[in-house]
């Protein structure tokens, strides 16, 4: 009972942390017409076209916070090249699914990830292969959850052992 | 005619290299930033060995022209620079052919660079056959300073054509994805000069593509802490957000007319294709698996959309028609085969397949079906043809450190592009000459 208290206070703090970033929410900033080096080339002798060289900036700026919290109790682990939820991690979601279906306000995100091995676009679809296993097994409303995936972009620990490709082969179960 | 011209001649004088090689070619310096080396290997070349003196006016102008344009010829494979001592030749010189002769050029590069009244550079350049002793042609560009490389290249394509008979690709660009502090998108010239920031994000951004037009990038952001595909005006910075469905968002592919796009929408449970309007919209859906589907590329003719399957139990390349319909398996050979670029001529493909846990570029003969892996990398990535199809670039590791290459299609000439430091990838080549 007590480690179930834990998780709940857990998990509503990461929620209250969670709300500081929305989807829709995430400044773009337009830097329409700083253009830089308007490639005005031109050609005599054998009549190629004007360049168009001109390449606008556009910064997005600083990152919002990262919310990412080392906790294992979140995090699911895979296997090499599999997306199959290991034991150890069948009480983590349904902890995870308790408190999701205690709040029909809760919303959650499942960011699945992959090591570094391979194309970073079949990586993606590999990621969010895990992503969904995690949210099947969650069993909860789909309109509290959404499955998205990093591929291998966001590795978890940095390097090419096989204890850091561990680390990285994860779906975090994310509140926001 | 000109290649008539090439295939006659050109070719016999190199067969000597054949014996050789392998060798490595010279570290070609082109000034202060940028120096790349040209890797040589294999045999059975047919390079045309080609002169190009130093311009009039390198000396004293922002950018070397002569150097340009050398590094520039020899990094599309098909010619191979000879010793000009340094000399100095203009577009207006009569130039000793037995001299040259002597030096087995079959060709020379002579021109100059010249700073006008209003502060522009008129750069001009004349072509000599030294086989038949016969004036080529010439071309002059008047340019501001910060087109003399863009000059340079026009001037490469030039020659390339009057050659080879084929389209120059030496002025068009590229788009790659750089990772530092955060990630940045840079536009630059084919050679990975004169990069330019296009998009600067603190989170990933993967998977450019540009338009067949030439005038915006599609790629996936991770901005909005999921992948979303935009669609990015390259010239005002002005961008669409096209895909931002439930679920993840990837993997964009232009149609020939740029008009539409095929992505990879997860929206609909697992990672499958859909078509799109680039300028946004309701997704059709293109196909229906219970497998990984994605990585979609059009055929030239928009007829056919190639992409990755897991289907079989393993990634493999499959194609299908652009309509949806039943798709073909392409690839046989491996367990694990990704990434398909194919030419813009129809002939090729490119992709990346693990062999014995390398992952390695390979080619296809579209034809035949036979395919060769290119490279002696093991971390190869995301290969895209040069609009010619003569040219792929690629990301890859060396030492440790991400790196972009290009290579012939037989993978006996690559060079690896000056760019930024530190970790670079996804390269996508655009196929619009400037």
């Amino acid at each position: 009972m007590k480690k179930l208290v834990s998780i709940v206070a857990l998990v509503a703090m990461l929620s209250a942390c969670g709300s500081a970033v929305k989807l829709d929410n995430v400044p773009v900033e337009d830097k329409s017409g700083s253009s830089v080096g308007a490639g005005g080339a031109s050609t005599a002798g054998s009549g190629s076209g004007v360049g168009n060289g001109g390449v606008a900036s556009v910064d997005l700026g600083k990152s919002a916070q990262d919310m990412s919290l080392q906790s294992a109790t979140r995090i699911v682990y895979f296997d090499y090249d599999s997306f199959a939820i290991r034991p150890e991690f069948v009480s983590v979601i349904e902890n995870h699914a308790r408190f999701i279906k205690g709040d029909r306000n809760r919303k959650v995100v499942i960011e699945g990830h992959t090591d570094e091995r391979g194309g970073r676009e079949y990586n993606l679809a590999l990621g969010q292969k895990r992503a969904e296993a995690v949210r099947r097994a969650l069993g909860v409303s789909e309109s509290q959850v959404e499955a998205v995936s990093f591929g291998k972009e966001k590795p978890a620990v940095p390097g090419s052992t096989e204890a850091a490709m561990e680390k990285n082969r994860r779906a975090e179960i994310v509140y926001r | 005619m000109d290649r008539k011209f090439r295939s006659g001649h050109w070719d016999n004088s190199t067969t000597m290299l054949r014996y050789l090689l392998p060798i490595f070619l010279a570290l070609v310096s082109l000034g202060a930033h940028a120096q790349f080396r040209v890797e040589v290997s294999g045999v059975g070349m047919t390079q045309v060995p080609i002169a190009v003196a130093t311009f009039r006016g390198d000396d004293v102008a922002p950018q070397k022209i002569a150097a340009i344009v050398s590094a520039d010829l020899e990094r599309s494979g098909q010619f191979r620079n000879i010793d000009t001592g340094g000399v100095v030749l203009d577009e207006n010189s009569r130039p000793e052919i037995s001299t040259w002769r002597q030096r087995s050029a079959d060709a020379l590069v002579t021109g100059s660079v010249t700073r006008l009244a209003d502060g522009r550079f008129d750069v001009r350049v004349r072509l000599w056959d030294v086989v038949r002793n016969q004036d080529m042609g010439g071309q002059s560009h008047a340019v501001a300073a910060h087109d003399l490389r863009l000059a340079a290249h026009r001037i490469a394509d030039f020659v390339y054509e009057k050659m080879t008979g084929d389209k120059g690709i030496f002025s068009t660009r590229i788009a790659y994805i750089t990772k530092g502090k955060g990630y940045t998108l840079w536009v630059a010239d084919a050679d990975g000069e004169n990069p330019q920031s296009a998009l600067t994000s603190p989170e990933p951004i993967i998977s450019p593509s540009w338009s067949p037009n030439g005038q915006q990038l599609a790629y996936v952001s991770f901005e909005s802490r999921k992948p979303v595909v935009y669609v990015h005006e390259v010239a005002s910075g002005k961008r669409r957000l096209v895909a931002n469905f439930k679920g993840s968002n990837s993997a964009p592919a232009w149609s020939p007319d740029s008009r539409t796009l095929a992505v990879t929408l997860s929206r609909d449970g697992g990672s499958q294709l859909y078509l799109m309007d680039s300028a946004g919209g309701e997704p059709r859906r293109l196909a229906q698996s219970p497998s990984i589907d994605t990585e979609p590329t059009f055929t030239a003719d928009g007829k056919t959309i190639y992409f990755v399957s897991d289907r079989g139990g393993a990634p493999q390349i499959y194609r299908m028609p652009a309509s949806g319909g039943n798709a073909d398996r392409v690839t046989f050979s491996g367990t694990y085969n990704i990434s398909p670029s194919l030419s813009p001529d129809g002939r090729w493909l490119a992709y990346v397949s693990r062999v014995n846990g390398a992952f390695k570029l390979h080619v296809m003969d579209l034809a035949s079906g036979a395919a060769n892996a290119i490279t002696d990398t093991s971390a190869d990535e995301n290969p895209s043809f040069s609009p010619n199809s003569r040219l792929i670039i690629y990301a890859t590791q060396q030492q440790g450190r991400e790196a972009l290459m290009t290579t012939t299609l037989d993978g006996k000439i690559k060079a690896r592009l000056a760019g930024q430091g530190g970790d670079i990838r996804e390269p996508d080549w655009g196929s619009v000459q400037r």
